[in-house]
């Protein structure tokens, strides 16, 4: 009798734990912080072709929103999200802004000759600081921020169609 | 004999030299902020550890924050509100963590009990 609860008790123990690690094969794994609601401080960044700080909230114009997107000439999903990035830049009342992250100028110039420039302005961050503020992890991550500096979406990888097609949503 | 002697001496000497290394290391702010701060891209590596590009900027920040006068709370908090409490390898104590926290007590405490138990019913029998 006891070998046979303690049987039951195995089986059932092995039972779960298959359950929970065959669960978790299908969850996502990216980790994306809840709070993800916050505000961002009006922090200034060199622009990359003048080297003047810029005012986050400056960059605004008459736009509601604008769109961070953080690329290096390094970073090869960039290179794969770029038609993307430019499909972006033809949505009403929003500003595109990238943030050239840990780069070489003369790597980056030489990706924007390439694959052509679709940015409103591109801000400079050599040493990687600036994007902490954004709360972003790499490259390449787009930002939607509102006029109120603060994030509406994130998006941590390459940006896809369906991912356009979300922002362009945000519009209305 | 004087060979020894100096093989006793170096000895004594690298040591001392390492070892100091690893005292002034260990006393640096940087180092000890970013021991205590997880590197999320990597896998269970501290951002002291990793040489990733995420956890190079994040100790460029820690030692820009620092001279900046900004004090290691602050910039716990700072990080904290950018990446959550994840980013942080001990959780503080709020009423989120706090079953993380009392239970390994409760759980420490019951098992003491019933060892106490066990010992007193067993000496009891004898």
């Amino acid at each position: 009798m006891k070998i046979r609860i303690s049987f039951i008790f195995i089986i059932l123990v092995v039972f779960f734990i298959v359950t929970v690690f065959y669960k978790s094969l299908f969850e996502n794994k990216n980790y994306v912080p809840k709070n993800i609601n916050y505000k961002i401080e009006n922090i200034s960044i060199k622009d990359f072709y003048t080297g003047n700080n810029k005012k986050l909230k400056s960059l605004f114009g008459e736009k509601k929103l604008i769109a961070i997107n953080i690329w290096a000439s390094w970073c090869l999903p960039c290179r794969k999200e770029h038609q993307h990035v430019k499909n972006l830049s033809t949505i009403d009342n929003l500003k595109l802004i990238g943030l050239n992250y840990k780069d070489k100028k003369n790597n980056a110039q030489e990706f924007l000759e390439e694959l052509g420039n679709p940015f409103d302005t591109i801000l400079i961050d050599t040493d990687g600081t600036k994007a902490i503020f954004f709360g972003a992890y790499g490259v390449p991550e787009t930002i939607i921020l509102d006029r109120e500096l603060k994030i509406i979406k994130k998006y941590i990888g390459p940006l896809s169609a369906e991912s356009v097609k979300e922002i362009k949503t945000f519009n209305q | 004999m004087i060979i020894k002697t100096l093989k006793l001496f170096l000895f004594i000497f690298f040591f001392n030299l390492l070892s100091l290394n690893y005292i002034f290391a260990e006393n640096s702010s940087v180092d000890t902020i970013s021991k205590n701060l997880r590197c999320l891209i990597c896998q269970g590596q501290s951002v002291y550890d990793s040489q990733s590009e995420f956890a190079l900027s994040i100790k460029t920040l820690i030692s820009d924050k620092l001279e900046s006068g900004k004090s290691e709370k602050d910039i716990y908090a700072f990080l904290k509100s950018k990446y959550g409490d994840w980013i942080v390898y001990e959780p503080e104590l709020n009423r989120y963590t706090l079953l993380l926290w009392i239970f390994p007590i409760f759980l420490f405490l019951f098992g003491g009990l019933l060892i106490a138990r066990k010992v007193f019913i067993n000496r009891k029998e004898k």
